[in-house]
């Protein structure tokens, strides 16, 4: 693992990233983005840098306001201006990249087709014949649990049921590296505890290679082998801790000392910065009233 | 029991709303017959009824429907045809947009009709006339509304598709056309409303084709049991044509 030297010391933090590994399957490199122009410019994302190796699974956290979003749809070749880099088996990304799928933080699924249809989209998009397509979505809808529900509508379906539509969707193309923007956000807590389940199934089953983006701390330790823990803005990385936890995991793992232990040193980090960011929100909203009264 | 409540239910709102009209119709009778209203300006409701087997008889009813429905067929695919790529430009080019957006709403307001002698110059006392008058009318709806429901169209979607990689006309058609489609529909229902109203309308005006001629002929003769008969027959005809249109609607729109 990349960061295992600065780790030997204990399997807490490592401040400051070193040089990417070769064989890692996605660089961020130095990756900075402002928005606009003067004093008013905002810098979203500073100096980032990271790398996740294959088969690995890496959460970035962050409280709201630190640029997870920008950085998430950088790497998806969303955002493509950029500076620095970020490379996917050593090319830069500068567009969407057919090796990084995105699953989104909104309901992406689409009202007008059924699950099956829903899953086989992208197939579609490839021309892949109609029998593969079946044959293949059938395959990712069984993976993400939704076997049996192949003709129901979205509308038909709950909110988490949808989410798993739109993982199966993106899975289906085989993308290597799967980025996923707070996918469970809009989803209640049990839920989201049984479908981190279900990811981390998936990814144990796959040996996908998964950037997960939240502002969850249970969710990231619950799933992932590392956290990048960012600052409030401009979003940079703070430290990134290993989380060595048993695999196979399951959301058992919630109840366990050393996931509790993980959770309070996270928050430790965070708490510092959700401050920060909770105070210059209030600042500005103080000056904007300030100003509104005249 | 429960099935037998929810079938009455269902039948309760229709039963309603004819059961209003049959009141609407006696009270008027009544009025009629004790002389409040003058039966010189309003003919009697039963009289009306009974001058609908008249006038579909007698008034080549069948013909004149086919005559307005052969204007209205042409106009409400022709709004389609020239309404939806406007609107889809006008989504594309947001300064083409700005700056004729406030003309196309206003162009829905506009009681064209008035411009009918400018219409009989150029294209003559003919059909033609009336099919361009009421594409004219019908295309400002189909515009506004396929613009809105193309900006409306969610972003995490159109994300969707760019992270799929996909090309503009793959965009479009797959993502963009159907997840407006439901807002496009009400456009076109609206735009065909004016159509209807305006190929009857201009047919009365000019006096010519279909059913809007046949009211016009009716009233000149004044023959207004007939005359009110023919109304009623042309919003019959609105009616079913309405029910057809919201049929196909459901079965081409995508689930909500």
């Amino acid at each position: 693992m990349n960061n295992a030297a600065a780790n030997a010391a204990g399997d807490k933090a490592v401040p400051v990233m070193p040089a990417p590994a070769a064989e890692a399957q996605l660089v961020i490199d130095r990756v900075s983005k402002r928005f606009g122009e003067g004093p008013g410019a905002v810098v979203a994302v500073d100096d980032m840098s990271f790398d996740v190796m294959p088969g690995e699974f890496v959460a970035c956290i962050g409280p709201s306001g630190c640029g997870k979003s920008t950085l998430f749809n950088i790497i998806g070749g969303l955002q493509e201006e950029y500076v620095g880099n970020v490379m996917i088996d050593k090319s830069r990304i500068a567009g969407p990249h057919a090796a990084v799928g995105m699953v989104f933080q909104e309901e992406s699924t689409f009202p007008w087709r059924n699950v099956l249809d829903n899953v086989a989209f992208p197939l579609e998009l490839q021309n892949v014949g109609q029998s593969e397509r079946r044959d293949r979505a059938q395959k990712f809808i069984s993976l993400v649990g939704l076997q049996g529900f192949e003709k129901r509508m979205p509308s038909e379906l709950s909110g988490g049921m949808r989410q798993r539509v739109s993982i199966a969707r993106t899975l289906v193309s085989g993308p290597r590296i799967l980025l996923m923007d707070e996918p469970f956000a809009a989803l209640d807590e049990q839920t989201r505890l049984l479908l981190g389940d279900k990811i981390t199934q998936i990814q144990q089953e796959l040996h996908q290679t998964t950037l997960l983006i939240t502002h969850n701390l249970t969710e990231a330790v619950q799933l992932s082998d590392r956290i990048v823990v960012m600052t409030y803005r401009p979003g940079r990385v703070k430290r990134i801790v290993n989380i060595d936890l048993p695999r196979p995991r399951t959301s058992d793992v919630v109840s366990s000392p050393a996931f509790g232990k993980y959770v309070a040193e996270i928050w430790g980090d965070l708490r510092e910065e959700a401050t920060r960011g909770m105070e210059e929100a209030e600042a500005g909203a103080a000056a904007r009233g300030k100003t509104a009264r005249g | 029991m429960a099935d037998a409540g929810a079938g009455r239910s269902r039948w309760a709102a229709p039963a309603l709303g004819a059961g209003s009209v049959i009141a609407i119709f006696a009270a008027l009778e009544i009025l009629l017959k004790t002389g409040i209203v003058n039966r010189f300006i309003v003919p009697y409701p039963s009289a009306v009824l009974l001058s609908l087997e008249r006038i579909i008889v007698e008034e080549n009813v069948l013909g004149r429907v086919g005559e307005t429905a052969f204007e209205m067929f042409f106009s409400c695919i022709a709004v389609i045809l020239i309404g939806v790529p406007i609107g889809t430009a006008l989504y594309r080019y947001r300064a083409l947009r700005r700056a004729v957006e406030d003309w196309v709403a206003a162009l829905a307001a506009a009681p064209l009709v008035l411009a009918f002698p400018l219409f009989l110059v150029l294209f003559g006392r003919s059909s033609l006339t009336i099919i361009v008058m009421s594409v004219i009318t019908g295309l400002a709806p189909i515009i506004i509304k396929t613009t809105e429901g193309l900006a409306g169209v969610r972003p995490v979607l159109i994300n969707v598709g760019k992270s799929l990689k996909m090309g503009d006309s793959q965009m479009f058609w797959k993502i963009l056309i159907p997840a407006a489609l439901p807002v496009i529909f009400s456009g076109i229902r609206l735009s065909w409303t004016f159509v209807l109203i305006s190929v009857v309308g201009i047919e009365f005006l000019i006096n010519l084709g279909g059913l809007g001629q046949l009211i016009n002929d009716l009233a000149e003769r004044y023959d207004l049991p007939g005359t009110y008969a023919a109304i009623l027959f042309v919003v019959g005809v609105s009616v079913c044509f309405f029910m057809i249109l919201e049929r196909v609607e459901t079965w081409l729109r995508p689930n909500p």
